[in-house]
């Protein structure tokens, strides 16, 4: 294994010389972000070579009004939140799912165990925390199905599915964007497959490579996209090779379409984006717990100094933020990339040297 | 009728009459068998081979109550005896107090007197001082468990942050995470079926071997809660120095590292019950590490970094697998599991 | 995102399975993988199997599958 790193350095190294300029690589996945700081990648890698952490952290890009919504339901006794566990820590205006210790706010590591707690407690009515870009996607859409064909209709989801693409546009429209190349995030791209990056190739003329989260598919992704900066050739090309195909999973993909449809929404940090949520069809609105108890996520007031929509675009490293290790910590998280265990700042503070940064 | 008879526990066992009186009796002296707790007096009359001691105290809430690898009855022993060990002194003997939840199974606190005083007898510390209280439904979650224990110093072992210097090394007795990751995967919640087994295991006999026969440990700690990243973090902070540790050098089971992955844990914060630390001279790191090796609790025994010169300030810093470098920070407190 | 982890169908009814990753076996979904069999190594997220995992890549890819190979083969510093 170390010779493959030994390899993929070098020839990042021989690019590096060659342009003679700052390469900037956005990983847009949060799992990358913080496979990155966990393995300490971005000490070994050469000076020139910046990494940028972009906004696909679901946590991050969750609005402070959507948590706000699971509070004000978690108030209600009659509803049982059923939440991944990365949610419980985020926070909303006023406190987080953790901090409000409600009994009826349940983690579940599936959603089928979601539904279960449906099927459990007859009583209650239960909000599925949907959250997740296009790998989770299809985990709501089954037990949507699922919940339609058995008529369990106490069974309500709080859609914040997102899209991994239109984002990734949306960065290369910014007007001061840096981005020479992503690294593409490994397993949404197994539901989506490589393929559905070939429009950003040619519209944008910028490298696509997925890769894994091990340390060495990061690096070696990292290696094939210096390679393709040298020659001037920016193609899709896939690493992970172990699970991701061009055409991904058609089945996901099929049982994504029967439920949800594209729908705007707001990102924090880079406002309103076409198409970039995932929202249930009419035929399954009666599961959309927005509809059944009629409430809107506010987009919250983003908190004055905090710079997180800028970090998420890659336009600025956390130490820039006035309130990066100060005011904004992993125990008193202002904006959401403090808070997710994937988000920048927290990855910045937890893994990084106290006093320096990473390079 | 006898508390035989009676198969859940009732308010009244803890009640200080006729039923606590049968319960200590009839079901806990014949367990824990020995001749200072038969008497039964307020307070255990000790003739202690040294006047310096080591006391130490722990309370045991651990769910579930049985586990592989161990009970909460195991635990709560092996628990104060580990803290006397690790803090120089030969543990000598146990206090063992019970909170109970009325209606709690007779027989699962059978199960859990039997294991404790198994534990207790195994490594030659009697337990010499108890109490029982009952409390009503809701009171308490089954049962809540305290141990406290008196131990001897070690003669000429001074064990301290202070001893701690540049260049010491740092040694683990074996693989870390998996008591955490044992217990996890049998919550209610979390439920998955896991060949890992709790490492609950009194280390005093080692670690007393040890510390009589080689010099050179400064320091030594028991990483339970929060796990190996927790406990380095607080030699950083109370000893001033920085501790450099390498990932590939640390004792991992494929098995608690595939449980961690799969929950989204980082496997340096998860518990360990049987599991020491300890920081010990240059030239007396191969030895120690020798001794460990050849004993029962200390065959996965590896030095996994040493006390390094601080930058800016105190830290915990990681060389990864591949060559890179991180900080390993004080864990929150309670891992939650992670789909991102 | 996401964590996403190569585990063996050791279990399978219709799309209902149990699947083993080094040891821990907990239940998964097929739904999304209908054509995964019995002995299958799939790669499992949020409790659904999303996509089968060829076993010799896999072996480049994850270190962990990787060194229990390594493991089995020679002497090593765990003893069990």
């Amino acid at each position: 294994m170390l010779e493959q790193i030994y390899k993929a350095h070098a020839l990042m190294d021989e690019v590096c010389k060659a342009l003679g300029r700052q390469i900037n690589i956005m990983e847009v996945c949060g799992t990358h972000t913080v496979a990155i700081f966990r393995n300490g990648i971005k000490g070994t890698l050469p000076p020139k070579i910046k990494m940028l952490s972009g906004p696909g952290c679901p946590v991050c890009v969750t609005d402070a009004g959507y948590i706000d919504v699971a509070l004000k339901l978690a108030d209600d006794k009659s509803v049982i939140i059923a939440t991944y566990g990365d949610m419980m820590r985020v926070p909303g205006t006023n406190g987080s799912l953790e901090r409000k210790h409600s009994k009826n706010v349940k983690v579940v590591l599936s959603s089928t165990d979601a539904l279960q707690l449906a099927q459990d407690n007859p009583g209650k009515t239960v909000v599925f925390l949907a959250v997740g870009f296009e790998t989770t996607t299809p985990a709501t859409a089954v037990v949507v199905r699922q919940a339609a064909e058995l008529g369990i209709d106490n069974f309500t989801v709080l859609a914040a599915h997102k899209r991994i693409l239109p984002a990734m546009k949306a960065l290369l429209c910014e007007k001061n964007h840096k981005i020479d190349a992503f690294l593409c995030p490994g397993h949404v791209s197994v539901i989506i497959g490589s393929d559905a990056y070939v429009p950003i190739v040619r519209e944008f003329a910028r490298p696509c490579v997925v890769a894994g989260f091990e340390p060495l598919q990061i690096i070696e992704g990292l290696g094939e996209i210096c390679r393709q900066l040298a020659k001037q050739e920016p193609e899709v090309k896939s690493v992970y090779n172990a699970v991701v195909t061009p055409q991904g999973n058609a089945t996901a993909q099929q049982i994504i379409n029967q439920c949800f449809e594209a729908a705007d929404s707001y990102w924090r940090g880079l406002g309103k984006i076409n198409n970039s949520a995932f929202r249930l069809k009419n035929q399954y609105a009666r599961f959309d717990a927005f509809k059944r108890f009629g409430l809107e996520e506010k987009g919250a007031e983003d908190v004055t100094g905090c710079r997180c929509g800028e970090i998420l675009c890659g336009l600025i490293d956390p130490p820039q933020c006035a309130m990066f290790g100060k005011t904004c910590t992993p125990d008193t998280p202002v904006g959401p990339c403090m808070v997710s265990s994937e988000g920048t700042c927290a990855a910045w503070f937890k893994y990084a040297r106290k006093g320096k940064t990473a390079q | 009728m006898t508390t035989n008879a009676v198969d859940k526990i009732l308010l009244a066992h803890g009640g200080g009459g006729r039923l606590t009186d049968q319960l200590i009796r009839h079901n806990i002296l014949p367990k824990l068998k020995n001749d200072i707790l038969a008497e039964l007096a307020d307070a255990a009359k000790l003739e202690l081979s040294s006047s310096s001691v080591c006391f130490s105290t722990d309370s045991y809430v651990v769910k579930p109550l049985f586990f592989n690898g161990g009970d909460i009855g195991k635990l709560a022993v092996c628990g104060t005896i580990n803290d006397l060990a690790v803090a120089g002194a030969k543990p000598a003997v146990l206090g063992l107090a019970l909170i109970i939840e009325e209606g709690f199974e007779f027989r699962l606190l059978e199960k859990i007197l039997e294991s404790a005083a198994d534990t207790a007898k195994q490594n030659n510390v009697p337990i010499v001082a108890g109490d029982t209280k009952v409390v009503e439904t809701g009171a308490a979650d089954k049962i809540f468990i305290n141990t406290a224990g008196v131990g001897t110093r070690l003669p000429g072992v001074d064990l301290g942050f202070d001893k701690i210097a540049l260049g010491d090394k740092l040694i683990i007795n074996g693989t870390i995470g998996d008591h955490g990751m044992a217990i996890i995967c049998q919550r209610e919640d979390i439920k998955f079926q896991s060949d890992l087994e709790s490492d609950c295991a009194a280390v005093a006999e080692l670690v007393c071997k040890i510390l009589e026969s080689i010099a050179g440990v400064k320091f030594m700690r028991d990483p339970t809660r929060g796990g190996l990243a927790a406990t380095l973090n607080e030699i950083v902070i109370a000893s001033g120095h920085s501790i450099e540790i390498t990932e590939a050098d640390i004792p991992v089971k494929p098995t608690a590292q595939a449980a961690a992955d799969v929950l989204g844990f980082d496997i340096l914060n998860v518990a360990n019950e049987g599991k020491f630390v300890a920081v010990v001279s240059p030239e007396s790191a191969e030895n120690i590490l020798s001794l460990c090796r050849n004993h029962p609790l200390g065959k996965d025994a590896q030095i996994i970094g040493s006390v390094v010169r601080t930058a800016d300030a105190p830290v915990v810093e990681l060389i990864t697998r591949i060559g890179g470098r991180r900080i390993v920070q004080m864990p929150y407190g309670h891992e939650l599991p992670r789909i991102c | 995102m996401c964590l996403a982890i190569p585990a063996r169908i050791i279990e399978l009814t219709d799309d209902k399975a149990v699947v083993d990753a080094m040891g821990n076996r907990f239940k998964a979904r097929t739904t999304l993988l209908p054509e995964a069999k019995l002995g299958d190594l799939v790669l499992v997220h949020a409790g659904f199997a999303i996509g089968l995992v060829d076993e010799e890549e896999a072996k480049e890819t994850w270190q962990l599958l990787a060194e229990i190979d390594a493991f089995w083969d020679t002497p090593n510093k765990l003893s069990g």
